[in-house]
């Protein structure tokens, strides 16, 4: 019996408050050293800090943080294994097409929006359009959980993965349905409005206060999985992860409770994909590929799936290690050793090696959840034990 | 006494195959009803059949005189008939704690949950001191504590333990029995499924025995540990 080698819990909340207090920390120190700092070091320091931590690249890790924590709702907490996770990224973004530009010439419609209002288009203000673009995915995620949740675990991620396909395909031939430009085809549509703050409007190079939104909206989203997660909702999606017949003779709703975790999920899904092509300036097809999805489950795998924290670590290692990390010492070790290995090129045998050894080795994740970690090492046997009797 | 429970003439079929063939039982408020048999007999199918995993073929099935064939499992909870399932199927990542929360998952009286947290808990002093523990860590015994102990946060009217003493070391499957003789004195009715048939006719007020789909025979269950030949084909006499 494993039971004298349980340790003591560490009381959840200290730890959560831990978390949160490091989060804000480090994203004040990130804001303060870009916006005051970095301008003012010589200029070969400042290339250092261009080569490895862009930051750009620093707003983008942040979108991909918030749509890996609505995968990890759909995952990480509900168990739903979910393939095809960059449709509503995808959807996300086409909403920000859709209402924060020019596309649609035939109107003039301004709501709250820091563009000139003699600009044709549905311009409407990115504090808008990140609900809108949240509501359309939830309302995806529901028309595409509906008859597909039923199935179970293997087929549901066979579904999901023809739905990340078919989206982005949507859109990529979406410039002539029925006579309707749905989504300006390859071509894309650019630009999307900058995001208004109080007084104007940002700038495509506007670091500090895209930094400042993105870490709030990230922020917010963390917020909201860890209230769900203690709440009467994210008992019952921790339940059908451990067990769907026993969730439901307990009397939890099981399409209901599913549903839930795919709308909140495709919601935030929404939103990073706003974000995204605010931070991009543009919505273009063909970015909207298979591989998003993968890297985003990559993400929550990595960094110890259901556990906020650790999906948002995973998720800022994964993204930098995509955008700036494998290029930077790429070009390091080619300097130092004068070859000319295109590192970049090599990355998804790095994340498939990376998920390979975490299934082997530490399938709970970097930063796992409390509860996985004391059953993956503690009750291995006492696990076996029940499943046995069939 | 009134029926609590009351099954008629219940048809259930996997595909074309009739596993449960017209059964009807009764369980009056306040007894403990068993309900023997074999495996492969249809015990497990007509419980998943009343919790409304299944759906019925034929018959009907009615609690507190409302019918709740075909209703949703979620439905038949609230409405107060909470199990304990087969293979006792805890949450094994989740504490103690945890899983008697979701035993009481459809409840919003706090205080009645807290009332019957302490009830099921000087029920079973074990679980108190593994309170914080990992389901999945502990033993099977424990295991199937934690299974009745939860099924009792719903606040069950009608408690249905389906093979409670399955896998069991001797001296555990009495304290299991000798607990489901505490919970009866309650005031909880119980329906339970064994195929340990000495046991169960034991602490049984009345028993039905099931054989291939159909109630072969039904009584007393201090009658039928007597008789020739439910000892001969059930309690190894």
């Amino acid at each position: 019996m494993a039971m004298s080698k349980v340790k003591k819990p560490v009381k959840p909340a200290a730890s959560q408050r831990t978390w949160a207090i490091g989060f804000i920390i480090a994203a004040v120190v990130m804001w303060t050293f870009y916006t005051f700092i970095m301008f003012r070091l010589p200029y070969q320091v400042q290339t250092i800090f261009q080569n490895w931590l862009p930051p750009t690249k620093l707003n983008e890790a942040m979108v991909w943080v918030i749509c890996a924590l609505g995968l990890n709702i759909v995952v990480g907490y509900a168990g739903l294994l979910d393939l095809g996770f960059v449709a509503f990224w995808a959807i996300g973004g086409y909403s920000a097409g859709w209402f924060m530009s020019a596309f649609f010439r035939q109107v003039n419609w301004h709501v709250f929006s820091t563009v000139e209002p003699t600009l044709p288009g549905i311009h409407i203000s990115f504090w808008g359009v990140i609900f809108i673009g949240g509501l359309i995915c939830a309302f995806f995620g529901i028309v595409i959980g509906a008859p597909t949740l039923r199935l179970k675990s293997d087929y549901l991620a066979l579904v999901t993965l023809g739905f990340g396909e078919i989206i982005p395909q949507v859109f990529t031939n979406g410039e002539n349905i029925a006579g309707f430009n749905m989504s300006n085809g390859t071509k894309g549509i650019s630009p999307v409005d900058n995001i208004g703050v109080p007084g104007r409007a940002l700038g495509p190079f506007d670091f500090s206060w895209k930094f400042t939104i993105f870490a709030l909206l990230t922020a917010m989203m963390v917020f909201i999985s860890l209230r769900l997660r203690t709440g009467r909702l994210g008992r019952a999606w921790l339940a059908i992860r451990e067990d769907e017949l026993a969730a439901s003779m307990m009397g939890v709703p099981l399409m209901r409770t599913k549903l839930a975790a795919y709308s909140v999920g495709a919601f935030t899904g929404g939103i990073g994909g706003v974000a995204f092509a605010t931070h991009v300036n543009g919505v273009f097809a063909d970015r909207f590929n298979f591989s998003i999805s993968i890297i985003l489950l990559a993400m929550v795998v990595l960094g110890g799936m259901g556990n906020v924290w650790g999906v948002m670590v995973g998720a800022l290692v994964i993204a930098w290690v995509n955008s700036t990390g494998l290029q930077a010492m790429g070009d390091l070790v080619n300097t130092s050793l004068h070859t000319s290995i295109n590192f970049p090129s090599y990355n998804f045998v790095l994340f498939g090696g990376v998920l390979i050894f975490m299934m082997l080795f530490k399938r709970e994740g970097l930063i796992p959840e409390s509860r996985l970690k004391a059953i993956m090492h503690e009750g291995d046997d006492a696990s076996a034990n029940l499943e046995g009797h069939h | 006494m009134s029926a609590l429970l009351e099954v008629k003439d219940l048809q259930v079929a996997y595909g074309s195959i009739l596993a449960v063939k017209g059964l009807s039982l009764t369980v009056n408020q306040g007894e403990i009803v068993t309900l023997i048999g074999s495996n492969g007999a249809g015990k497990s199918t007509t419980l998943r059949t009343i919790s409304g995993l299944l759906k019925p073929k034929a018959g009907t099935i009615t609690f507190e005189g409302e019918r709740i064939d075909g209703k949703s499992g979620h439905d038949i909870v609230s409405k107060g008939l909470c199990q304990s399932p087969e293979g006792r199927r805890i949450f094994p990542r989740m504490s103690v704690r945890e899983n008697l929360d979701l035993g009481a998952f459809l409840r919003n009286d706090k205080d009645g949950i807290e009332a019957d947290r302490e009830r099921v808990l000087d029920l079973f002093p074990r679980l108190r001191e593994r309170y914080e523990q990992k389901g999945g860590t502990m033993s099977g015994g424990e295991q199937q504590m934690l299974a009745v102990a939860r099924a009792m946060m719903g606040a069950p009217k009608l408690l249905l333990l389906d093979e409670p003493s399955m896998g069991l070391a001797p001296v555990l499957v009495d304290m299991i029995f000798e607990t489901i003789i505490k919970i009866r004195e309650q005031g909880i009715t119980i329906l339970l499924i064994e195929q340990n048939a000495a046991a169960a006719l034991e602490v049984a007020d009345r028993a039905y025995v099931l054989e291939s789909g159909l109630i072969k025979m039904s009584g007393k269950a201090s009658d039928l540990a007597k008789d020739e030949a439910v000892t001969k084909a059930y309690l190894g006499g």
